[in-house]
């Protein structure tokens, strides 16, 4: 049952905009080890485009699939001999990049003999927050960047129950999207929150999406219609500013109304142990999202913790965690394991190998 | 081509009927472009769209990060494209749009990013606020067919 071998795991990255390459350790005990994590766009000499504009070619990915991987393992001072597994995204994203990591994850692990795990993007995200800190199963995960949000109850590896999503835009998406018809820079959040530092966030009133509605879904369409209307007809920096830290509040306000009430959902769930609320995404970088949220952990007697952006962002570490896990209870992939487009977490989970018994180790933290 | 149709919008069920009106015409290789300004109802239009081919409550996400998602339709598959962040044309044949319109049918928004290289058979769909209505919800469209389209625009 317990993890008694040390295990090293390359992992690879590149369902979206980054080419990405980790190695990761896991001693055996629970403790873990990130020797190294490469992200193409990070690099400077790897920047066509300034960083921007994703690499979204397939024909990027092959281009820079080698280095990235020759660089993980050379900053983790290791050879592929060492490495026990294989760990890379099989979806969703975008199928032309998921197959150049999938097929160099393939080829390595016919080559040098050792497990291949085809993971789930998601799955990598729900698992990033034990990167940074050892944090035990289960705990609730909010998911918030640029193309996901959504709240899961993370019972342990593969096990993950979506308790809400949101049925329109992404919240950082509503970030971006307000922040350009405001006329600021890409990329939009970060810019965004420092014009809104000093404003007024009740000067416009905004939509209130859901927020009377049953369940834990998200919507931020409407709130970016009526801001970017808005916008559009804004004369002074002080009302930008205003409008800015609007925007700011509203988007803060229904993501703790929300995950206020999957925290209590999770906790009845839970009988009232494992109470831990984990912010992962590029999102939980914007300070009054993330004070709002760790107000309402904090009223409901959640802890909270908050992966470090490196690893909220998209990167290899978590995959490699995401595998190496899987690979710790026997959970490995064969070599025809598919590149899949649509991959809803929740069918992962249903469709999971039932070796893992939920809870396990909850009762254990 | 043939001249643009234009529907009046009063309502977000409005656009929604319109997605639905569409879905309806759909068949493998046709391209639904929908372009508009921010929060015109693209992605309401799109959402209707696919519900109609998949299931009432299929979740439907902003492919805005994504830049695509693919659904299982009756018969074939439809590919959901938002091409916002893309930067060059030549771009959109890395993300597989004119393999989507091979094996199926394709909603794009954002379909300026495209340049001159727009599918051949297409229904063009222009969303913008109504003129004279403030802050409503009031929405016009601009119904434009291509190639097999014309002829077949949905019924409304």
């Amino acid at each position: 049952m317990a993890r008694q071998h040390r295990l090293t795991v390359l992992g690879i990255e590149t369902s979206c905009d980054e080419t990405a390459a980790a190695v990761v350790r896991g001693d055996g005990e629970g403790a873990v080890q990130v020797l190294s994590s490469v992200v193409a766009s990070q690099i400077e000499a790897h920047r066509p485009y300034g960083g921007v504009v994703p690499e979204i070619a397939a024909r990027a990915h092959v281009e820079l699939i080698d280095g990235v991987i020759a660089r993980a393992l050379a900053e983790a001072a290791l050879s592929l001999r060492e490495i026990d597994g294989v760990a890379a995204t099989a979806g969703p994203g975008l199928i032309g990049g998921v197959m150049v990591g999938l097929s160099a994850a393939k080829a390595i692990a016919l080559a040098r003999g050792v497990p291949l795990v085809a993971v789930n993007h998601l799955e990598g995200h729900a698992v990033s927050a034990r990167l940074g800190e050892p944090l035990p199963y289960p705990f609730l995960l909010l998911l918030v960047s640029g193309g996901h949000c959504q709240l899961l109850a993370v019972r342990g590896v593969g096990a993950c129950e979506r308790l809400g999503s949101t049925i329109d835009d992404a919240a950082g998406e509503a970030f971006d999207k307000i922040a350009a018809a405001l006329g600021l820079p890409y990329p939009g959040g970060p810019a965004l929150e420092a014009l809104a530092q000093g404003g007024d966030p009740s000067r416009f009133a905004l939509p209130r999406a859901l927020l009377g509605r049953e369940g834990c879904d998200f919507s931020f369409s409407g709130l970016k219609t009526a801001a970017a209307r808005l916008a559009a007809g804004l004369a002074s920096e002080a009302e930008r500013r205003d409008l800015a830290a609007a925007v700011q509040a509203a988007i803060a306000r229904q993501l703790a109304a929300q995950t206020a009430k999957a925290m209590r959902l999770y906790a009845q769930a839970q009988g009232g142990s494992g109470l831990r609320l984990v912010v992962a995404g590029g999102v939980a970088a914007n300070g009054a999202v993330r004070a709002a949220l760790r107000a309402e952990a904090e009223a409901q007697g959640f802890s909270f913790h908050a992966p470090p952006l490196r690893y909220c962002t998209d990167n290899a570490a978590m995959i490699a965690l995401a595998g190496l896990e899987r690979l710790a209870l026997g959970l490995a992939s064969g070599l025809d394991a598919p590149a899949r487009p649509r991959w809803p977490l929740d069918e992962a989970a249903a469709r999971r190998d039932p070796i893992h018994v939920p809870g396990r180790k909850g009762a254990k933290a | 081509m043939t001249a643009a149709r234009t529907l009046a919008l009063s309502t977000p069920e409005a656009t929604a009927k319109l997605g639905r009106a569409v879905a309806a015409k759909l068949r493998a290789g046709d391209a639904v472009c929908l372009s508009g300004p921010l929060g015109a109802g693209k992605s309401a239009l799109a959402r209707a769209l696919i519900r109609a081919l998949t299931s009432p409550d299929e979740e439907v996400p902003s492919p805005t990060f994504t830049l695509v998602q693919t659904y299982d339709g009756p018969g074939f598959p439809i590919a959901h494209f938002d091409l916002y962040r893309l930067a060059a044309p030549e771009e959109a044949v890395e993300i597989g749009v004119y393999e989507a319109l091979d094996i199926g049918a394709a909603v794009i928004e954002w379909p300026e990013r495209l340049g001159a290289a727009l599918p051949a058979d297409r229904l063009d769909i222009r969303l913008e606020p109504a003129p004279d209505r403030g802050a409503s919800e009031g929405r016009v469209a601009s119904l434009t067919p291509w190639g097999t389209w014309i002829g077949r625009e949905p019924s409304l």
